[in-house]
């Protein structure tokens, strides 16, 4: 098999699973929340509702698919799709993990390593926004719109702060790959111990960026009624929902690839390459990926949301003068290890 | 960021350019409004310039209706005002009744009435706070306490057989004994309640979010309550002690001790705590009653009056004076003594009073109700004006504005 085709099939599992990963997210919130808030929570279709995404799918195919009569009807279109594809596009640096050597070959358990891929990834995720943008503009309904701002303003402030606390990872790791940045945290290396700071402020954005609780401001159901996907139906609402989750995901895996060692376990890191090894840290990794999905919904069912000038308030004098100290107390501790 | 205040001075300030301003229509049907009422907003951004609530959309005539109606049948109509609390309507009902007739209700029943009275208070209490925590985005304590709702209302529904609108008790008492059941159920509620609340109120009261949300958030001071005629939870919280449980006792709520809890500033969070803890007061308020219900001579559930009260069966076919009563009061034909009484009761929102004017027919001359719904719901534009979108709900949603009660 030419190295290209297991390139396209690595690229369509890693497809497969987010959106796998992101439907039994689906599933899984809403039994956390049960589980949260002492319910049942969906135990209807299959035994203990593992049924239940599939049932939420067929559902959302084949409700109406309605249209305003005063919205833009292309854009309409466009914005749900946009959404997805950029939330889908972000998995394509995320090692998943370690080398498999087979015959003397070598398969990365990566779709591509660029150099940049930290960029890559902060540049994808910034375009998400548009989805939503265009999304809550063309529905040409107020709540919509404000939604849609307010995703804007938030994911503009938020990216500002989630930049510089990688900024302080990058002068330690001194690579944008981030192949690298995991293979620099084998063992207990993680950058977690080094870059607290930096790490605290990269998951307060990670909520926002995701709009997850308690930065749900654009979509918001008590205030803005659905916020930008209001007027959504059928699987425009669906691509908005799911897209929520698969970004929900990926945040996750950037947060274990940043942090806590990506497939790097202390005990799996030492073995010898081979099948064993690269199983074993493919299930670290999703290990690592389930705990912050998990935390990501327990944060959301227990804490109230924010209100809009206190989100901006902590974005802006809160978590950008703390990256800022982040990213110099980073630089005299490089400068006297140096000395 | 702009201060409130500035933003309100900017905005009567005549030489201010005009910004065109976007209006947003918040209800009828909106997921916040928890009912059917209008607010126009005047927008700038997600600042609230000014509002206009309508009020009416589910508006039922229910003064007029009880122009043509006995009075007992004048009961379930009150159920339907705030229906988170009905038994306290259907008590204060029964007690403008008693005053126009001069009915003297035995002990044992004022102080059964106390019972399920409290118990209203605390499910309406207890619907208000954790609603406004879902208005905050924590839904969790809301559905984690919710079901202590449905164990009052399992109480309910041993007393009356009814659970949401109860038409609970009749004038001059109640249709039946509460059972040994009934006892049961609310000890064991007793019980296990404040466990619940207290984790209820470590999830909210003290988290920074929360807290940030609510302080100053829709205050209004005590000159402006007292103007608008604030009364119950909205007005302890601006600082005034006013209840009408020690201002004009009834249903001997002179002999109860319980503390009547009081706010500072009048904003949300201030009503949220007032609320919290007459939660903490009627509980003990429920204990006591239960004491007192003990210490009666058993049996006793209405007062001895013919004319009002429907005799036992067994007597309404064997004695033909028991026949012709029980006739005279299904048909609604006893005559009511002319008179005009005002009686009002501490409900859960407020004070709700019945101004009952009879000219001596068999059903009212006019029949007007005080609800404090409707008065809340005139301050409104005035609390969130300045404010920003998120607080129009989280104060719409404390000051626990009830449809039902609103439109009457």
């Amino acid at each position: 098999m030419s190295a290209v085709m297991i390139k396209l099939i690595f690229i369509v599992v890693v497809f497969g699973v987010s959106l796998f990963v992101a439907m039994y997210s689906t599933y899984a919130e809403r039994k956390i929340a049960a589980f949260l808030q002492d319910r049942l929570g969906p135990n209807r279709a299959g035994p203990f509702g593992i049924l239940q995404p599939f049932a939420d799918g067929i559902k959302l195919f084949f409700k109406e698919e309605f249209i305003p009569l005063k919205a833009d009807r292309w854009l309409f279109l466009m914005g749900p799709g946009f959404f997805m594809i950029t939330a889908l596009m972000t998995s394509a640096v995320i090692p998943f993990g370690a080398d498999f050597i087979h015959d003397g070959k070598t398969i990365a358990l990566q779709a591509t390593d660029i150099n940049v891929g930290l960029l890559y990834i902060f540049g994808v995720v910034s375009l998400g926004v548009y989805g939503i943008l265009i999304g809550g503009w063309a529905s040409n309904n107020k709540f919509s719109l404000l939604g849609a701002i307010r995703a804007a303003s938030q994911n503009i402030s938020y990216e500002l702060a989630m930049g510089m606390s990688i900024v302080a990872l990058v002068m330690m790791t001194s690579t944008l790959s981030l192949r690298e940045i995991v293979d620099q945290q084998a063992g207990w290396h993680w950058n977690v111990f080094y870059q607290p700071l930096g790490f605290l402020i990269f998951i307060i954005c990670a909520f926002a960026e995701t709009n997850r609780a308690p930065f749900d401001l654009p979509e918001c159901e008590t205030e803005l009624v659905g916020g930008y996907h209001t007027e959504f139906s059928s699987m425009k609402l669906g691509f908005y929902l799911f897209a929520e989750y698969i970004n929900m995901f990926i945040s996750s895996a950037v947060l274990a690839t940043l942090f806590f060692g990506g497939y790097q376990f202390p005990w799996v890191s030492s073995m010898d390459p081979g099948l064993t090894k690269t199983i074993l840290s493919v299930v670290v990794m999703f290990g690592k990926i389930f705990f912050f999905i998990f935390l990501f919904m327990w944060v959301r069912w227990t804490l109230p949301r924010f209100r809009y000038d206190q989100l901006m308030n902590l974005g802006w004098k809160i978590l950008i003068p703390l990256a800022v100290v982040n990213i110099v107390l980073t630089g005299a501790v490089i400068l006297y290890k140096m000395m | 960021m702009r201060t409130n205040k500035e933003y309100i001075a900017d905005f009567h300030n005549p030489d201010m350019p005009d910004i065109p301003y976007s209006t947003l229509n918040l209800g009828p049907t909106h997921p916040a409004t928890h009912g059917i009422f209008q607010n126009v907003l005047k927008m700038d951004g997600e600042r609230i310039v000014d509002a206009e609530q309508t009020v009416g959309y589910i508006h039922r005539a229910f003064e007029k209706i009880a122009e043509r109606r006995p009075l007992y049948q004048i009961t379930p109509l009150t159920d339907r005002l705030n229906y988170c609390s009905a038994p306290i309507n259907n008590t204060g009902w029964h007690l403008a009744v008693e005053k126009l007739l001069g009915i003297q209700v035995p002990k044992r029943v004022d102080y059964m009435r106390v019972m399920i009275m409290e118990l209203a208070r605390i499910s309406d209490h207890l619907i208000c706070n954790s609603i406004l925590g879902v208005d905050t985005g924590a839904l969790t304590g809301f559905t984690y306490v919710y079901q202590y709702r449905e164990k009052i209302y399992e109480i309910y529904e041993e007393i009356c057989g009814a659970r949401l609108t109860t038409n609970m008790g009749r004038i001059g008492g109640f249709e039946r004994d509460f059972s040994p059941k009934v006892f049961e159920l609310t000890k064991k509620f007793l019980v296990e309640f404040p466990k619940i609340w207290r984790e209820f109120e470590s999830l909210l009261s003290r988290n920074r979010i929360f807290m940030d949300r609510t302080i100053d958030t829709g205050p209004i001071s005590v000159e402006r309550a007292l103007n608008y005629g604030f009364t119950g939870p909205n007005l302890r919280a601006t600082g005034i002690d006013y209840d009408i449980r020690t201002a004009d006792p009834y249903c001997s709520y002179e002999e109860f001790k319980f503390d009547i809890p009081v706010g500072t500033t009048g904003d949300t969070y201030d009503r949220f705590v007032v609320r919290n803890e007459e939660i903490w007061q009627s509980l003990s308020l429920v204990e006591q009653a239960i004491r007192k219900i003990e210490a009666c001579e058993p049996g006793i559930y209405h007062a001895d009056e013919d004319h009002y009260y429907l005799p036992p069966k067994k007597e309404v076919y064997r004695n033909m004076e028991a026949l012709i009563y029980h006739f005279k009061i299904i048909m609604g034909e006893i005559e009511v003594p002319a008179g005009e009484v005002y009686r009002a009761v501490e409900g859960a929102n407020g004070e709700l009073g019945f101004y009952l004017v009879s000219d001596g027919g068999r059903s009212p001359y006019r029949l007007h109700f005080r609800r404090p719904c409707f008065i809340y719901y005139q301050a409104f534009p005035e609390m969130i004006r300045g404010q920003l979108l998120s607080d129009a709900i989280v104060v719409m949603s404390s000051l626990n504005v009830i449809a039902g009660e609103l439109d009457a």
